[in-house]
């Protein structure tokens, strides 16, 4: 599978620039997509030159389905692997306030990476073979007062995960969660994090890169987070909602 | 956050921020303040602001590259070892390079540094066609030899001081391997070790590892080492199959600081004459890889925790060749006198250079580091007062330490500099912890 190509979805995030220098490194054409696609030519020539494969760009908004279809069209190449990096963060403070705020975020976590992947999932179907790896988030496991919004959403993407890849299992599509904890990205700048508990994007491009080859489904970037998670969800809910997590 | 150069001395406390991409740089531009910071390879606080540091590793992308012309455009925050990696495979390597490989592009021009073939092809900026510049409006300019000549001028060693590098375009050099053939040869004396330079003086790479305890007769006896690209069938049969694959290096890291009673001069003495043998055993020519031969000490990461908690300072001037001999004999005198000999003293010959603000002419460089120390202080500025006394200059990169009278004695430039941004309004605008101190 060394030629297909790799589509990174969300291809300007620190996670979709690591993830498309992992495949590159390994030979893989990339198809960087994006809202401003036109913006990432640095990119494409950093990548290209940097591993000597082909990179295209590709508009792409999540939030706008009815492009879908001229989008996939306009690959190409129908990708091999598509991976979904778009996520936003938010402000869980002003998101409890302002709706509008709260929706945008639910649906850049949920609904955007959801639709797209859902679309790239018949093509795949349909030609019987693939892989789709959706970047989740440990947040997705139990709502918490600091994130709940955000980790709502995530919940939302890692059930669709789960459920897309029930579906398609006899179909030769793998279907991939990978569940970063804290990444040191833009989207956490300036943010004071647990040093042992936080990736690199590099390091969540290793995690994706291993399952695929290994055909993992639900991966963790950092192991630790499995057990700490599985502490958390453990609680139980009346003593959860007395604590400060 | 606690924030040193390379040396460890002095440390502050700065503000740090790491910009994803020119809109957020604008806006820390116009807070003020500001310096941008490579991969903090200077010694000193040339990197270093309390109010307003810049990380610019994040501006890190290869943007273009001309195969004919072997003309790499790059972003500022690019590691010339990335740089490296990509393209010597393919046969092109850095035509000036530091004595490091963990710099960034932006920290090569800013220094304009000079390689161990200075005499022959100039410093780095020779080979940068234009950069662009972020000016205090926040604006982005082109500039080069033809097109805002002044900025380039002073912007090439101007230590970031004058804006913020965002991009550059900039030559290498074709190579035919990644070997090169060194010829090593030991010298008993200074008046040796200089005359070796000059009988070699169409070497491409030369430079000198004195050993700088010696005194006496033996004062300025040295390991001169000369370098030249190997060429595809100068290699033995085998390393021809593959011209630009070197085996891996060993990586050893020094996970801790040196106590200070391991540092004492008896050490310095061991070391120094450890290396001078082991070198004389190794006299005559042989294949060494790029990356030995051009960063000996990149293999130790972390060597500077070598000199212990308290850090070190580098001591590095040109004197003008006619009073080398003399102000060279005066420097190592009086190091060796004090017993404070460094575990490195490197010597080159510098060829002609004009510029404005750069550090290199032509002359010879040598530079020393000592752990920082009254003792250190006092030695330091002794030899700040004999490199003056012979018409000598100081680099920028290499100085956390320095009066602000000795760099304006000693170069005459730096006012003329100080006034530029001053007219200019640069001076507010770009400021490091070593401008002030330096008066810049
Ligand atoms: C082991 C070792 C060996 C060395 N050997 C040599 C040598 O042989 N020859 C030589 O000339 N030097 C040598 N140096 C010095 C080194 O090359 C310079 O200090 C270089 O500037 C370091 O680059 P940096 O990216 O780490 O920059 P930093 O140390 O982070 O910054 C150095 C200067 O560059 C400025 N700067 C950095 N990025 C930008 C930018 N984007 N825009 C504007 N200004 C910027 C900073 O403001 C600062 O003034 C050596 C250093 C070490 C540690």
């Amino acid at each position: 599978m060394t030629a297909e190509p790799v589509l990174i979805i969300g291809g300007r995030s620190d996670i979709g620039r690591a993830v498309a220098h992992r495949f590159a490194a390994a030979g893989h054409p990339i198809q960087l997509a994006a809202r401003g696609a036109a913006g990432l030519a640095p990119d494409k020539a950093d990548i290209e030159l940097r591993h000597d494969v082909a990179v295209t760009l590709h508009e792409l908004d999540v939030l706008a389905p009815e492009s879908f279809d001229g989008f996939i069209d306009g690959l190409g190449d129908l990708p091999g692997v598509a991976i979904c990096a778009v996520g936003v963060l938010g402000e869980q403070a002003v998101c409890e306030r302002d709706h509008g705020a709260a929706a945008l975020v639910m649906r850049s976590n949920y609904e955007g990476p959801a639709a797209i992947l859902a679309a790239l999932a018949n093509r795949f179907e349909a030609r019987g073979s693939g892989a789709l790896v959706g970047i989740s988030s440990v947040a997705g496991e139990r709502g918490r007062a600091a994130n709940y919004i955000y980790g709502s959403a995530k919940a939302g993407f890692t059930a669709f995960l789960s459920g897309l890849r029930n579906r398609l299992a006899r179909k030769g599509v793998h279907v991939v969660t990978v569940l970063p904890g804290f990444v040191a990205t833009r989207m956490t700048d300036g943010m004071d994090l647990p040093k042992r508990l936080t990736a690199t994007p590099e390091a969540v491009a290793t995690a994706v890169e291993a399952a695929l080859r290994r055909r993992r489904d639900v991966v963790y970037v950092k192991p630790v987070w499995a057990l700490v998670m599985m502490a958390i969800r453990t609680i139980p809910e009346g003593i959860f909602k007395g604590m400060r997590i | 956050m606690i924030l040193s150069g390379w040396g460890r001395f002095p440390r502050q406390d700065c503000r740090v921020t790491r910009p994803r991409g020119e809109a957020g740089l604008k806006d820390l531009v116009a807070a003020g303040g500001l310096i941008a910071r490579g991969n903090g390879r200077a010694y000193g606080d040339s990197a270093l602001s309390r109010r307003n540091t810049v990380d610019m590793r994040g501006f890190n992308r290869l943007l273009a590259f001309d195969p004919e012309s072997g003309r790499l455009t790059a972003e500022a925050g690019v590691l010339l070892q990335d740089v490296i990696s990509v393209f010597l495979p393919r046969g092109w390597f850095p035509a000036v390079t530091p004595g490091t490989k963990y710099v960034t592009l932006g920290g090569m021009i800013a220094a304009d540094v000079h390689g161990k073939n200075h005499h022959k092809d100039g410093s780095f900026g020779a080979f940068v066609d234009w950069i662009d510049v972020m000016g205090r409006d926040g604006e982005v300019r082109r500039c080069s030899r033809d097109r805002e000549a002044e900025l380039f001028g002073w912007t090439l060693g101007g230590m970031g001081l004058t804006g913020v590098i965002l991009r550059a375009a900039f030559r290498l050099r074709p190579v035919d391997s990644a070997w090169i053939r060194q010829t090593a040869i030991p010298t008993a004396n200074l008046a040796e070790t200089m005359k070796c330079f000059s009988d070699h003086r169409t070497a491409t790479y030369a430079v000198a590892w004195v050993d700088c305890l010696a005194g006496g007769g033996g004062l300025g006896r040295s390991l001169v080492l000369l370098g030249e690209h190997a060429r595809r069938e100068e290699l033995p049969a085998k390393k021809r199959q593959a011209p630009y694959a070197v085996p891996a290096r060993r990586r050893l890291s020094l996970p801790f600081e040196v106590p200070d009673f391991l540092l004492n001069s008896l050490t310095l003495r061991a070391f120094n004459t450890f290396y001078y043998h082991r070198g004389r055993q190794g006299a005559g020519e042989r294949l060494v890889d790029w990356d030995s031969f051009f960063y000996p000490l990149d293999s130790l990461l972390g060597w500077n925790r070598i000199y212990g908690r308290r850090g070190f300072a580098q001591f590095q001037c040109v004197l003008p060749l006619e009073r080398s001999q003399a102000g060279l004999s005066a420097l190592l005198e009086a190091t060796s006198r004090a017993g404070r000999g460094s575990f490195l003293a490197v010597l080159k010959r510098l060829g002609r250079q004009e510029s404005r603000i750069s550090f290199p002419m032509e002359g010879y460089t040598l530079a020393l580091d000592f752990p920082i120390s009254p003792g250190a202080q006092r030695l330091l500025a002794e030899l700040d007062r004999i490199a003056i006394d012979h018409g000598g200059r100081f680099y920028l990169a290499k100085d956390g330490r320095m009066p602000a009278q000795t760099l304006h004695r000693a170069d005459p430039r730096a006012e003329i500099f100080r006034a530029r941004r001053e007219g200019l309004g640069l001076a507010e605008v770009f400021a490091s912890a070593q401008s002030e101190r330096l008066r810049l």
